[in-house]
């Protein structure tokens, strides 16, 4: 008996920890639901105008009506599909120009007031002057995207190059390495957790770009359902587009999260 | 016959907006083939700007450095340069770290990879080969990173205190490999270490640096004949603790 002792203390301890790791799910859950329940309840009820906030019930058959037609398929697809394609550049533009930054101490200095400025101008305010300039399509939506991210990526992986350990760019040169074995051996790889969590926020200010672009310049993706659907006050074309919103931004990032996963292994 | 490494008369400055730090100043010895040299000298002496200087990295103000009676080389790769850390790259496995030197020469193949397999299965490190460099203990690391300075076939070490990152039974055992790989070897070595038992009990000759800026002043003879030749031994000598006064001394008096 004393010697399963230790082993009944770690059961219970486990027993303990999963019943915890239950209890969050479930209650999660039942958060959500209550939510949900609330909601339609009152706009069952006539507490609330379900024409202004639109109730669950009303989302799912505008969901449904679209699923058949096949247009939610198409807005949420160009929407992805904009996020997914300004998100590759910001992240090419973004490695490129870092390297470019940190090989020419000269670039760097000359540029980073400039950089910081851009970092923080608030980027909505281009989307007017995109528009006049590129015309109302998707190249806008896309340039605004890449507007949104890349100041900030550019930035954060430019301070993580200049960080790397000078002793290991001196392990290089001591091998008889040129600059271009310390950015290929050292800087990149050493370098790929830093940039697997700038794309983890970069994902999410593309999708906050494309929405902003597609507010202004679209007629197709999940902005443009949202601002057609406030003009014209169908309230539950916007709610849903928020939801589908949501999903999509949860499914993007877990994305980035996998990868990281596989990386990491 | 010609000295492996001539140095002569180098000086060399550190320049900031603040003014300008002579860190070596008419350094001159020379080092003969197959020989082991201890330098050691107060903490800021530019122990490790001399090793860069002698590497290559840096260019001296004054003065000239000879490697076979030839200005050096700068990338040549017949100087191996050990670091304090060891600096294996995490995302690498030890062989891959291993190869670093290699692949940036441009000297890896199917010949270079088996020379390099053998050569960490002689160092104890060949179970570890796909290993991670965390898997490792400090002194494995080490000789990994020996291995990597290695695997070039280089003439002349520069070690730059590279057992001071390790505990002190872990040093003691890893400096008694490694100078006895140096040895057995016929390789020409330079080390730096502010750790003057460890000098003497590896070192032919013991060069002492004065403080900044760092001029030699003295270089010692070791002897302790052939029954004492690894470092371990070495310690045991009854010369040992001779030897540690009279370079202690040295490193008492000030100018």
């Amino acid at each position: 008996m004393i010697e399963t002792h230790p082993t009944l203390a770690q059961q219970e301890f486990i027993a303990r920890e999963m019943l915890h790791r239950r209890n969050v799910k479930i209650l999660r859950t039942a958060l959500l639901i209550l939510l949900l329940a609330l909601w339609e309840l009152c706009a069952r009820l006539g507490i609330i105008n379900d024409f202004i906030f639109s109730s669950p019930s009303r989302i799912v058959i505008c969901f449904v009506s679209m699923v058949k037609d096949g247009s939610i398929f198409l807005h949420t697809g160009i929407t992805v599909m904009e996020t997914l394609v300004s998100f590759a550049l910001v992240v090419i533009v973004g490695v490129l120009t870092a390297i470019l930054l940190w090989s020419s101490r000269s670039v760097s200095e000359v540029l980073e007031p400039y950089l910081v400025m851009l970092n923080s101008l608030p980027k909505s305010a281009l989307a007017p002057i995109l528009i006049v300039w590129l015309g109302n399509n998707i190249k806008t939506i896309i340039v605004a995207a890449i507007s949104v991210a890349v100041f900030g990526c550019i930035m954060t992986l430019h301070t993580g190059f200049t960080q790397t350990d000078p002793d290991k760019i001196k392990l290089i040169y001591s091998l008889g390495g040129k600059k271009k074995d310390v950015l290929l051996k050292v800087l990149l790889p050493g370098s790929v957790p830093l940039l697997i969590s700038n794309m983890k926020v970069n994902i999410g200010l593309c999708l906050v770009g494309v929405i902003i672009g597609e507010f202004l310049a679209a007629n197709k993706g999940l902005g443009y359902l949202i601002i057609y659907g406030s003009q014209v006050f169908k309230m539950d074309l916007v709610v849903m587009s928020i939801v589908i919103l949501c999903v999509v931004s949860a499914i993007l990032y877990q994305g980035i999260a996998m990868l990281e996963k596989r990386i990491g292994k | 016959m010609k000295p492996k490494l001539e140095v002569c008369g180098v000086s060399y400055s550190y320049h900031s907006l603040e003014g300008e730090t002579l860190a070596l100043c008419d350094i001159s010895f020379t080092v003969d083939s197959g020989e082991f040299i201890a330098v050691v000298g107060p903490s800021g002496c530019g122990k490790s700007t001399l090793l860069s200087l002698l590497r290559g990295l840096i260019e001296p103000d004054e003065g000239e450095i000879f490697v076979d009676g030839a200005p050096r080389v700068k990338s040549s790769s017949d100087i191996g340069y050990m670091l304090q850390r060891d600096h294996l790259f995490e995302w690498r496995t030890i062989l891959g770290n291993a190869q670093l030197g290699l692949e940036i020469q441009g000297k890896l193949n199917s010949t270079s990879t088996e020379k390099l397999r053998n050569m960490l299965n002689t160092y104890g490190l060949g179970s570890f080969q796909n290993a991670r460099p965390s898997e490792l203990s400090g002194g494995m690391r080490q000789r990994a990173a020996l291995v990597r300075t290695l695997a070039l076939e280089p003439d002349l070490l520069l070690l730059d205190e590279p057992f001071s990152a390790l505990d002190y039974q872990t040093r003691l055992s890893v400096c008694d490999d490694i100078s006895s790989i140096i040895k057995s070897t016929h390789k020409t070595a330079i080390l730096i270490t502010h750790d003057l038992s460890e000098a003497i009990s590896v070192a032919d000759r013991v060069i002492v640096l004065t403080s900044r800026p760092g001029r030699v002043k003295s270089i010692t003879p070791i002897s302790f004949g052939d029954i004492y030749k690894r470092p371990l031994e070495r310690r045991n000598s009854p010369d040992f603790s001779y030897y540690f006064n009279k370079v202690w001394k040295e490193l008492q008096i000030h100018d």
